[in-house]
């Protein structure tokens, strides 16, 4: 409300309210606006590139994506398929146009050695891995490192997978929906900016119930009073399983 | 197909030039290259033709044989197009199976004549539903220097008028060569017009270079009453209607001066 | 040049066969991501034009040697089933097949941000699963739609629509019969936010002025399957809204 006051005060015109669904080629706002995420700007008019939910912060103009693919940033922790074993390095599909490198070296904490180090032994193709990515840039593929506390190889628990935008709302606030996942399910939940979730807990039950919250939060990312509705649904069902 | 890569520094000077009005060759925006045009100079073919646009090289072959004509028009002969960028003709063409390039180029070809009904395809017919002539025109890229689609729709337009056939009867449904030659029924002369869009200017007749910089082509073929017969739009870019209205006009007046000389009298 | 006409193709009041005015669009019916593992997708029915079309990448590039260093390699596959038409066509890609794969792909490229994903490509299949006239047309308005739900950044969607010349009449959108008895189809595709004409071919015989009427009527025809390409892509998501709501 005092946003749209503001624009009018200001003169500059935005064309949709908060949140609203748009897609490509939609005009979003003219004039002195900055084209944030999934918006570009030409001759002072910023449109949307991606079909996806508008919103304004101060002057800036960006479309939450209801859909998009993970593109590799450096520091993100991500979940990888291991898809190709070859001499020195693994290939991981991590979910982005670019397939992951990781290095034998890196895996084996010093000079690989084809003569006597099996790659298999560490990490085979179908195996599934936390890794961080720790170089990528326009020439090259993503590099991936697996040399630190949480990462390495997925050995038990379940995998949930949701688009990447929506990732910022399994987190939440400074953490708040994730901590409460794992107070209500008693789960460790490893999430990979990817979009790829790991879930493991103590039995199957906690670890769906966990699962389930997860799907919903996907489902539901663009909608308010998130956090609420999940807790609620967290408690109901571990009430049902009490009660059977 | 990678085309041969053009050093920066002369992309810039094509597209600068171009927004003064003025090309790397000295060509004002709308003029074509030096045209040359031979013809019969294949004796096997039926008919030939070679046209040089500047250094721009294609020969033209047709071959004419007795077929069956399709279903759907039983009483016409039959007209085919192809097109083969040939290994020596530059350094971005590979030997193979056609390209979408020489599909898309013989096919454009092709649309000139069909579609302003250059040949009477009438006269081709034998039999009605079992015999009649398949007109085979062959273009042959000899060497690239841009503009192939103009500089093949003239060579095969040059060639089908040079194109003699052998006077004929039927006999107990048996064709029987009698002495002497026959012209094929041309009674249309298609022009395709080309323009490549630089920096939101049209030119005429690119070069290969120019090629290499613009960012759109359009091509227009008109006929001989001033008629467009065919369209082509190519390229990663676009054009506004505006330019497409500008470009038709120009295509017209082009064609007539460049039909002129490919129908010589 | 003398035509077999059985009957005629536009009656006295303008009328065409399939009941028609001149200027007016078949019914359209578009739907988007209905293809599972597609990364993005879309129907269209277009008359009785019946087309699907998937959308993978973008995705490292296979061969790896055409990948181009600063930009997506965008390949699009346009092919008709054997039984989309009234004879069966053999499934192996015609020449016409290939050439129209080539012009769509070239006509969906400059509203694609492809800059942003060097070295990998984007895949396009496109299924004519029932032909009715105008399929490339249709097919491309189909095409940005499943580009669009496959999350790939765009500067717009991309309409098309044909137009020509029917027994001497201009007509909107040929059908399939119009299209083989008609003198001209003039098939174009168009970018609303640059105005940009991305895709423009003809073939038949038409005057200058006829022609110039032909490109404004086709492009009329673009502002109309427009809105209708924005409804669908929000319809999916809307879809999901409304659940939550209740």
């Amino acid at each position: 409300m005092i946003k749209t006051l503001l624009c009018k005060v200001m003169n500059l015109p935005t064309f949709y309210e908060r949140k609203q669904i748009v897609t490509p080629g939609d005009l979003l706002a003219e004039n002195d606006y900055v084209a944030g995420d999934n918006t570009y700007k030409e001759n002072g008019k910023i449109y949307a590139t991606r079909v996806g939910l508008v919103d304004y912060d101060n002057r800036e103009v960006f479309v939450v994506a209801l859909k998009a693919f993970y593109v590799p940033f450096i520091g993100d922790v991500v979940i990888g398929k291991v898809t190709e074993v070859s001499l020195g390095v693994w290939l991981l599909d991590i979910k982005a146009p670019y397939p992951a490198v990781l290095r034998a070296s890196d895996a084996f904490n010093r000079p690989f050695k084809p003569q006597r180090d099996e790659m298999p032994s560490i990490f085979d193709v179908g195996d599934l891995v936390i890794a961080k990515i720790v170089a990528y840039d326009r020439t090259r593929d993503p590099l991936l490192t697996v040399s630190d506390l949480g990462l390495g190889k997925i050995k038990r628990g379940q995998i949930v997978e949701i688009t990447p935008t929506k990732i910022p709302r399994v987190i939440g606030r400074q953490g708040s929906m994730i901590t409460m996942l794992k107070q209500e399910t008693g789960c460790q939940i490893t999430v990979g900016q990817n979009g790829v979730i790991l879930v493991s807990g103590k039995s199957p039950e906690d670890e769906q119930l966990a699962v389930m919250a997860i799907r919903k939060i996907g489902e539901e990312a663009h909608t308010s009073g998130l956090t609420d509705r999940i807790t609620e649904m967290i408690k109901n069902e571990k009430r049902d399983v009490e009660h059977a | 197909m990678k085309s041969p890569i053009i050093i920066r520094v002369k992309q810039k000077q094509i597209a600068q030039l171009v927004s003064h009005g003025k090309r790397l060759d000295g060509r004002g925006l709308t003029d074509y290259r030096e045209l040359q045009l031979e013809t019969g100079v294949v004796g096997r073919a039926e008919g030939s033709a070679r046209v040089r646009l500047g250094k721009t090289e294609v020969l033209v072959g047709i071959k004419i044989e007795v077929g069956k004509p399709f279903a759907d028009v039983p009483n016409k002969g039959v007209l085919t197009v192809n097109a083969e960028l040939t290994a020596l003709a530059s350094p971005s063409f590979a030997p193979g199976p056609p390209s979408e390039n020489a599909i898309e180029l013989a096919r454009v070809v092709d649309r000139g004549i069909r579609e302003s009904k250059a040949i009477v395809l009438e006269e081709l017919c034998v039999e009605p539903g079992k015999k009649v002539f398949i007109v085979f025109v062959d273009v042959y890229i000899l060497n690239h220097d841009g503009n192939l689609i103009d500089a093949s729709a003239m060579a095969a337009l040059a060639a089908l008028i040079n194109t003699k056939m052998f006077n004929y009867e039927v006999k107990e449904g048996e064709i029987k060569v009698k002495p002497g030659y026959t012209p094929l029924p041309v009674k249309n002369y298609p022009i395709a017009v080309t323009f490549a869009k630089i920096n939101d200017k049209l030119i005429v007749d690119p070069w290969l270079e120019e090629e290499q910089v613009m960012d759109a082509r359009l091509t227009i073929t008109t006929d001989k009453d001033g008629n467009i017969c065919a369209l082509q739009k190519g390229g990663y870019g676009y054009f506004t209607t505006q330019q497409i209205l500008e470009a038709a006009k120009i295509a017209k007046n082009k064609a007539e001066e460049l039909r002129k000389r490919v129908v010589k009298g | 040049m003398p035509k077999k006409k059985t009957k005629k193709l536009i009656d006295k009041n303008g009328v065409r066969i399939d009941g028609r005015e001149l200027n007016k669009l078949r019914p359209i019916k578009l739907e988007v991501g209905i293809l599972d593992n597609a990364d993005g997708s879309a129907y269209i029915e277009q008359g009785k034009n019946k087309i699907l079309v998937g959308v993978y990448g973008p995705k490292e590039v296979h061969p790896k040697h055409l990948a181009i260093s600063d930009r997506a390699l965008l390949r699009c596959r346009y092919h008709m089933a054997p039984f989309s038409v009234q004879e069966r066509k053999s499934p192996a890609p015609s020449r016409r097949e290939r050439e129209l794969s080539k012009v769509i792909k070239e006509a969906l490229q400059p509203a694609i941000f492809v800059k942003y994903y060097p070295r990998t490509s984007i895949e396009l299949f496109i299924e004519v699963l029932q032909a009715d006239g105008g399929t490339r047309c249709a097919s491309l308005t189909a095409a940005s739609l499943a580009l669009a739900d496959a999350g790939i950044p765009m500067r717009d969607l991309v309409a098309a629509c044909a137009a020509g010349k029917v027994e001497g009449h201009l007509a909107l959108d040929l059908n399939d019969t119009e299209d083989k008895e008609g003198e001209a189809d003039l098939p174009v595709a168009w970018i609303p936010t640059l105005n940009a004409v991305t895709l423009l071919q003809m073939d038949g015989k038409v005057t200058l002025e006829e022609f110039e009427q032909l490109v404004n009527m086709a492009i009329e025809g673009c502002k109309q399957i427009y809105p209708l390409q924005k409804e669908a892509l929000k319809a999916k998501y809307i879809a999901v809204k409304e659940e939550v709501k209740e």
